[in-house]
Formats: structure tokens, sequence, C-alpha cells
């Protein structure tokens, strides 16, 4: 495939349908709704179907109906959105529904900023639900990573059964850069997971599989399954006791536990001399990477983190990252969310400072370059 | 009697049901597997039963199908996912008074405008029976709850009404009283290609009918045979006759218009589907 100039969010739409994503639902808000855009011309054209809701509720109920009907499916929005969608994202949580859930943030609380990037929704995307849940969260920082990110968050739905968050920001979404997109041939799609015994061997839909995720069937294939979100055992049926209640919360959060090492992604650059890190995410990463370069050519022994996978979070590399470096700069695009996550996981290893902005424009190089001098200073 | 020849259709495992001792809530759910019975090419592997939360929810486990239980009001949303992903399935809807027209109030009118090929069974219980009898949106004027101790004063839905001009292409309404007539508004509904709706009144003995003195379940079921009126019948009624307790029951509305469905089939097409 040549290169082509594309924007983010539709790089999103892009990998969705080249992820097997067959179905949509969404309401229009800025800034995602190109991703909705392009869906509604695309996914018929591949004998999908997009669906414009009444509201995000139904967007993300419509989405849920769809993939216990055997699609795959997505929706995309925004933190007001989100906030909406979060009574569901908590049931396909609860249910184990595959779903991917975009969330191109931009500033809040309630209406915000529409069209300003922020990453205020770190801490939404890990808790906006209520209760105790398991979720997964990545983020992306270019046009072709979006792409590449989306093929993996409809992979990992899958795979886990669990609500995946893409979280963009506004700087990604927005940002057009000339892509070459992978072929057909080089993608790698992990199927629905089916039942691998018949209802007459005792199938029961909830039952894990080693990997502590259950085999589903989807509706129609003539399982009789039950689904809900009253906690239930592993035939699918409410059952009021604290075994089965702890049991099933206990491993919706386990099978996610397990195969973290796996999940978390983190790109490290510069950090074989580094006594510093600046660690950042999404489109703050990039202006971040900028200023590290800046910081090493002013001969700053300055190394460059960037969290890929935000939930679960990067726990173990932090702390081995605090052993490591002398100070820990955490850039973020809010009032301070994910540096919160790295104090506790550097566990005063070493000094972690937080360089936050949060008045709807995007970090300068030299504002950042400002904040690793800054901590340079205070350690020395 | 009847014989006991519905029984294929329940999980005998889930029974007996938590409804309250002479609830109404079980004629209507032996009411749609008998229409789903007379279906042809309806069956337990290709039909399923969607709900929301409520007593009337509770209905999807006890029967024998692939059932959802989804979360409060969100039932049609789900539904519709469920049909447009795989339009040869059977979807039926079975939600409540409060759970439809007033926390899925939106999601309610939205699916009679869309006309995705549905079929919705609201058991009007005219209570919020599973937390103890609060008003809902169908609660009648004066009539007493928990959050209405005083009677009360919120003017309810008529929710035929509501899903006519929402743009439903079947409308009905039946009671827990007329059982072989619920059941037939329940299978035209099924019949009619679009999105159905049937109003199945049931009585709420424990939250609704003792706290207004309505009296014992029989009782409220013969106020249903008394005050329930054909459709026919209603429409030549003069307008004195049609006090307050009256009711029409019947078919209201039927109209053939393309479904939600078949109409993207078409946008497919319109978009030279490949796969």
């Amino acid at each position: 495939m040549s290169a082509r100039l594309m924007q983010g969010n539709e790089a999103v739409a892009e990998g969705a349908i080249a992820a097997g994503v067959r179905f949509f639902g969404g309401y229009p808000i800025t800034p995602s709704t190109e991703i909705a855009e392009m869906m509604a011309k695309l996914l018929p054209k591949v004998g999908g179907t997009f669906i414009q809701m009444e509201d995000e509720i139904a967007s993300m109920g419509v989405i849920l109906g769809a993939s216990l009907a055997g699609k795959k499916v997505l929706t995309a929005s925004s933190g007001p959105g989100i906030s909406l969608k979060q009574e569901l994202i908590g049931y396909a949580s609860a249910t184990e529904i595959p779903a991917v859930i975009v969330n191109v943030q931009r500033v809040g609380p309630s209406t915000g900023q529409p069209t300003a990037p922020s990453q205020g929704d770190v801490m939404q995307a890990r808790w906006g639900t209520h209760g105790d849940h398991s979720i997964i969260a990545i983020s992306p920082w270019s046009v072709r990573e979006a792409f590449d990110l989306t093929i993996k968050s409809v992979n990992y739905a899958e795979r886990f059964r669990v609500p995946v968050i893409l979280l963009m920001d506004e700087i990604v979404g927005h940002l057009r850069e000339n892509v070459e997109l992978p072929a057909e041939n080089e993608i790698e799609i992990y199927p629905r997971r089916a039942p691998k015994i018949s209802r007459a061997e005792g199938y029961e839909p909830y039952a894990p599989d080693e990997d502590l995720v259950p085999n589903i069937a989807n509706f129609g294939e003539g399982y009789h399954v039950h689904v809900t979100g009253l906690i239930h055992d592993e035939t699918g049926f409410p059952v009021g006791s604290p075994k089965v209640t702890e049991d099933s919360i206990r491993r919706m959060h386990e099978k996610i536990e397990r195969a973290a090492d796996e999940i978390i992604e983190v790109q490290q650059e510069f950090m074989d001399d580094a006594e510093f890190a600046v660690v950042a995410f999404g489109g703050t990463a990039r202006t971040a990477y900028e200023a590290v370069l800046n910081a090493r050519a002013k001969g700053l022994k300055v190394g460059f983190v960037r969290l890929i996978t935000i939930w679960p979070f990067a726990d173990k590399i932090i702390a081995q990252l605090a052993k490591k470096v002398r100070g820990i700069l955490v850039a973020e695009l809010n009032y301070g969310q994910l540096v919160g996550e790295v104090q506790r996981a550097a566990n005063g290893a070493c000094l972690v400072k937080l360089c936050r902005k949060y008045d709807m424009t995007i970090f300068e190089p030299e504002e950042i370059l400002a904040s690793i001098e800054n901590l340079v200073a205070e350690v020395k | 009697m009847e014989t006991r020849s519905y029984e294929k259709y329940f999980r005998q495992n889930r029974l007996p049901h938590l409804w309250c001792p002479g609830c109404g809530n079980g004629i209507a759910m032996k009411a749609i597997v008998q229409a789903i019975e007379h279906k042809e090419g309806w069956t337990q592997d290709n039909t399923i039963i969607v709900s929301g939360i409520g007593c009337s929810s509770r209905a999807s486990g006890y029967m024998d199908f692939d059932t959802l239980h989804t979360a409060h009001g969100r039932a049609i949303p789900f539904a519709t996912g469920i049909k447009m992903a795989n339009p040869e399935l059977n979807v039926v809807v079975i939600t409540g008074d409060g759970d439809c027209t007033a926390i899925g109030g939106n999601h309610f009118i939205h699916g009679c405008r869309r006309n995705v090929d549905l079929t919705v069974i609201l058991f009007n219980n005219n209570i919020y029976g599973m937390t103890g009898g609060q008003a809902s949106p169908m609660t009648p004027l004066g009539k007493k709850a928990t959050t209405a101790p005083y009677g009360s004063i919120d003017r309810p839905f008529d929710a035929c009404k509501l899903a006519e001009a929402a743009g439903a292409t079947y409308v009905a309404r039946s009671t827990a009283f007329h059982v072989q007539h619920l059941v037939k508004m329940i299978e035209d509904g099924m019949d009619c290609k679009g999105f159905s709706f049937i109003e199945a009144m049931v009585q709420c003995p424990t939250a609704y009918g003792r706290r207004n003195k309505i009296g014992e379940p029989a009782k409220m079921m013969a106020w249903m045979r008394d005050n329930a009126v054909m459709k026919n019948a209603w429409d030549k009624l003069p307008d004195d006759k049609k006090t307050a307790e009256k009711f029409p029951i019947g078919l209201f509305y039927k109209a053939e218009t393309e479904t939600y469905d078949s109409a993207y089939h078409r946008i497919q097409e319109m978009a030279g589907v490949t796969a």
C-alpha cells in the first residue's frame, strides 16, 4: 500500500476495518466525530453496520448487543460522552463482552473546551465506571500508531473479553501525517473465542479457560446463554453468595494481571546513560521527545520513557526506572493524574516531579525542557 | 385447565420465579412463549429474549433461549444491536413501565422511530415493584406509592399513544386477565415486520394493589375484566362513558413501513458491498 496523508481519527477508522470491526454505534461529539463519519462511509462497503444512536448510552448498548450476536465492535467519543458510556462500560466488564471504546480526549470537566486538547481522562479510563473492574487502556502518539493500536485494542478486547479504551487525545486525533499502512497479510487478528464443548457435554458460558477468560457462545448458536450484569457464577446465572462474588471479581482482575507483562508496552530511548527520565504518553510524548533531544544537546543525561499502555499501569518498569535514575519528570496535559501512579510505583526510590499544563494549548518543547532543568538542579 | 405443555420454554432449574404470589408477570411471560409456539420458524435457538431491569425483566432468566438481562432502561439499544448484527434472529424485548418509559424513555421513542424489527412487550404494573413500590411514569393520578404517599400528582404516560406518535408500526394493549387476547396481540406483533409494541397490563398486588386498597390479585384481575373495553367498542363509546377507570385494549395501530434492517441492507448495496 502506498503512503497517504491521513488524520489520526481516520487511521482509527481504517484500523478498525482492518481489525475486523463490523459494527459501530456512535453519537456526534468533537473531537472524535471524524471516526463516526468514516465508519458510516466504510462499514457498509464491507458488509458491516454503522448506526447513529440517540445518545452515548445507546451507542454503547447497541455495540454490546452486536458483540453478543458475534460482531467485532467499536464506538468512539470524547470525555463527556465517555462519562455517559461508563454505565455500560461497567456492564461490558461484568458480562465480559468484547468492545473497544475510543476516547479522543478534550478539555474537561463538563463541556470544557470541546475543540482543545487535554489528557484529563487518564483516571476516567481506569475508574470511570462504578465498582471494582478490569480494563485495558492504550494510547498512540502518531497516526500510524493510531492505526496499529486500534487493531491491538480490538484483539485485546476479543482475547480477554474486556472493554478496551483507546485513549487518544485531540493532538493525535486531528494530527495529519503521511503514513504507509501494513498489507492485510501483515496484520494479526485475534478471532472471536468459541465454545470448546457442546451443551450436552456440560458447556458453561462463564467457565474460565486456562487463561481465565471464558469462551462465551455468540447469540443464535443454540447454546441458550444467559447474560446478566448481576454477579453470576460459571453458568451465567446470578448467585447471591459471598464466595461467587469474590471469585468472580478476582477472576476479572486476574485475567488481566496475569497477562500484564505482555500487555504493558513502554518505549524507552536514551536510557543507557540516563540519570534522569521524562515519562509521557500520547500527543504530549511527541513534545517530550523533542525536549529530551534538546536537553541532551545541552549535555544533560536525560532518557525518554513513553507509556503506550496506560492501564494496566507499568508498575514494574517504573519501579526499575526509579532505581536507575535520580529523578523522573512526568509531563502530562492535565492538572496531574498519571504522576500519582508514577510516584506510587517509584515508591520513593527517586524524586518524581510533575510538568503539567491545562490551559487548552499543547506543550512547547521549551516548557518541558525548563522543567527538566529544574529537576536536574533540584537533585544536584 | 391447560396442560403443562410449555415447560420446554422455561429453564426448570431457575424456577420457581421470584415474583410475589398473585403477580401478573408470570401470565405475561407465558403469553410470550405461547405466541412463540404459534410462530412458524421461531425456535428457542433463533429467538433472543432481551430485558432491562426490574420485576418484568427477571423473566429473561427463566426463559430457555439466548437471553440478555441488560442495564436499567437499556434493553432496546442492546436488542437493536443484536437484530442489526444478525437480522436472521427474532428479537423480543421484555420491559417494565419504569424501565421503558422513565430511564429508558429516550431509547423507547427512538426505537419506535427507527423501526428495527423488534417485538417489545411492556409489563405494566403501574409501579416500581422490585425496589418496593415507588411511583412510575405509568402510576395513575392520585394513586399511592412509597414516593407518592399522598397520591401521585405526576400525569402518567399512555405508552401506546407514545409508541404510535413516535413511529412504532404495530401498537396494541391487552391485560393479564385477557390471556388469549394477550397471546394474540403478541403473536400479531411478532408477525408485523418492524417495531411492534404491546402493553401487557399486569397486576402487582404487593407493591401497588395493597397500598391502594385495590384488594386481592383476583380482584385486581376482575378490575381489568370490568374496565377494559375492546378497541372497536371503545371507538363507539360516548365520551361520558369513557370514565377514568375505563381503558381500551386491542390493536391501536398498524402500518407497513420499511424496517431499519432492510433499509440498511439497501445502504450496503449502494455502498457497493464487497464482503
